[in-house]
C-alpha cells in the first residue's frame, strides 16, 4: 500500500514536470499567446482526483518553480496556484459529481481567478501595458480541460494509482 | 493560508530588493534542465540537418564564407589604422577613448517563457560570467540586454519589449533620442522627437552610449517611412530594428572595458621630467 502510494505520487510529479515543459514549449508565431497554463490544469485535476496526494504545499512549491521557470517575480504563481488549489480541495467532493460541462465552467472561473491574481501582481509591480491576449489562455485552458481530464484519468486508472 | 502569506512576503521582498536572487538561482538548478529538455527537439532537427547536408552544399557554403572572411579581413586592416588615428585625434582633443569589447557567443534556447513579453532565453549564464544589464548583439545590430542571469541560462529582454528603452542617436547628424519597444518584433517607437526634428526615413539609428548600458556606436534600427504632422508637438516616428530578432539563434553577449585608455600621459611625464631636470 505504502509503495503504491509512492508510485502514485511519483506519477503525479512526472505529469507536473511534463506540464512545465508544455508551459514553455515554443508555439509557432501568434499561437504562443494561446498556450494555456498547463501546470494549473494538471494541478486542478490531481487535486480533484486525489486530494490526499496533492495539497496546497505542492501547489505552492510548483508555483515557485514556475515563477523561476518563467522569470516572474518570485511568488506570484505560487500565490495564484495555492489559492486555486485551496478552493478545489474545499469543493472536490461536489465537483467530482458534476458533469463535464459544469466542471468546465468551474475551471473557467478558476483560470480567470488565477489570471486576475497574476494581473493584480503585475499591475502592482509596474503599470502594465497588457494586450487583450493576456486573457486568451483562460479560454484555451477551459477548452483543453476535457483533454487534460481524459488523459490524466487514463494515466490514473490504467496504472491503478490510488 | 500560510502559503498565501509566504508568497505575498516573497513578492514584496523581491519587489523591494534583490536579496533573494540566491534562492532563485538555487531553484533554477531544478528548473533549468527543463529548458534544455524543451530545446532538445530543435537541436536534434538542426543536428540531423547538418548531418545530411550534402558535400556540394557544404563546399559552396565554405567558399562563400571564405570570401566574406577575406572581405572582412581587409576591412579590419583599415579598421585598426582608423582606430589608432581616432585615438590620436581624441588625444588632441584631450578626450578619453573606450576601446576593446569582449564577446561571448551564446545560443538561443527555443523556449517561450511568457507570450506577451519579449524575453528570450540563452544557454550561457553566471557560470560564464554573464551578469544583468549586459548588452546583447547579433551580427546585424543590438538585440537587447541581459535581464536576469541564472547559473546555466539567462533571460534577455529584446529592444522591442514594451518595457524596454534604448538611448540612440541618428548616425547622420548625431541627434539624440530614445527608442522605446513597441511590443511588435519589427518595430521600435521614437516618441520623444519634436515634430520639427531633423530626421528622415532611412536614417540609421546607433547606440549613443548614454545611460552606460550599451556601448557607443552599434547599429540599432532604421527609421521607417513617415509623414510629418506639423499640428502635433511630438511626431509619431517608428523604426525597424536592424538585428534579426526572431530568426537568429546565435547571439553575442558583450563585456565592454570600463576603464578608458589613458591618453596624453607621455607628454605630461616628459614635461615633468623636463621641469625636474631644469634646476639641476
Amino acid at each position: 500500500m505504502r509503495l503504491n502510494n509512492y508510485a502514485g505520487f511519483f506519477r503525479i510529479i512526472i505529469s507536473l514536470i511534463l506540464a512545465m515543459c508544455l508551459r514553455i514549449a515554443p508555439w509557432p508565431g501568434a499561437l504562443a499567446a494561446f498556450n494555456p497554463d498547463w501546470v494549473l490544469l494538471f494541478l486542478i485535476y490531481w487535486s480533484l482526483a486525489q486530494p490526499e496526494h496533492v495539497g496546497i504545499l505542492h501547489a505552492w512549491a510548483f508555483g515557485i518553480l514556475v515563477d523561476v521557470l518563467t522569470g516572474r517575480l518570485l511568488g506570484q504563481y505560487a500565490l495564484a496556484y495555492s489559492v486555486i488549489i485551496y478552493i478545489c480541495l474545499k469543493l472536490h467532493k461536489r465537483l467530482r459529481q458534476f458533469p463535464l460541462i459544469q466542471q468546465g465552467l468551474f475551471i473557467f472561473f478558476c483560470l480567470l481567478l488565477s489570471q486576475l491574481l497574476l494581473f493584480f501582481v503585475k499591475n502592482l509591480q509596474s503599470p502594465a501595458q497588457l494586450h487583450a491576449s493576456f486573457w486568451l489562455p483562460v479560454i484555451t485552458g477551459t477548452l483543453c480541460w476535457p483533454i487534460v481530464h481524459g488523459a490524466l484519468r487514463f494515466v490514473r486508472l490504467s496504472r491503478r494509482v490510488s | 493560508m500560510v502559503a498565501v502569506i509566504v508568497s505575498i512576503v516573497l513578492l514584496i521582498s523581491e519587489h523591494r530588493s534583490s536579496k533573494i536572487d540566491g534562492f532563485r538561482s538555487t531553484l533554477s538548478f531544478f528548473v533549468d534542465p527543463l529548458k534544455y529538455l524543451v530545446d532538445l527537439p530543435t537541436v536534434l532537427v538542426e543536428k540531423t540537418g547538418n548531418f545530411i547536408s550534402s558535400y556540394k552544399a557544404l563546399k559552396m557554403e565554405n567558399e562563400k564564407l571564405r570570401e566574406v572572411y577575406l572581405i572582412n579581413q581587409t576591412k579590419m586592416l583599415k579598421f585598426s589604422a582608423l582606430e589608432n588615428e581616432n585615438i590620436r585625434l581624441r588625444a588632441l582633443l584631450e578626450n578619453s577613448f573606450k576601446l576593446g569589447e569582449q564577446v561571448l557567443v551564446a545560443e538561443l534556447l527555443s523556449v517561450n517563457i511568457v507570450p506577451y513579453e519579449h524575453l528570450v532565453v540563452v544557454n550561457k549564464g553566471t557560470r560564464f560570467g554573464v551578469h544583468p544589464q549586459q548588452p546583447v548583439l547579433d551580427s546585424n545590430g543590438v538585440v537587447g540586454q541581459v535581464f536576469r542571469a541564472l547559473p546555466f541560462s539567462s533571460e534577455i529582454m529584446l529592444i522591442t519589449d514594451p518595457n524596454h528603452a534604448i538611448p540612440v542617436q541618428v548616425n547622420r547628424n548625431g541627434l539624440l533620442t530614445i527608442a522605446v519597444g513597441s511590443g511588435q518584433l519589427n518595430r521600435l517607437l521614437l516618441p520623444f522627437l519634436p515634430s520639427n526634428a531633423d530626421i528622415r526615413p532611412g536614417d540609421l539609428l546607433i547606440t549613443s552610449g548614454l545611460g552606460g548600458t550599451f556601448p557607443h556606436g552599434y547599429p540599432v534600427a532604421v527609421v521607417d517611412e513617415f509623414t510629418s504632422q506639423p499640428s502635433k508637438a511630438f511626431s509619431n516616428i517608428t523604426a525597424t530594428p536592424k538585428a534579426l530578432l526572431d530568426r537568429n539563434r546565435e547571439l553575442m553577449i558583450v563585456w565592454s572595458k570600463s576603464t578608458p585608455v589613458p591618453l596624453i600621459s607621455k607628454p605630461i611625464t616628459n614635461e615633468v621630467e623636463a621641469n625636474t631636470r631644469a634646476p639641476q
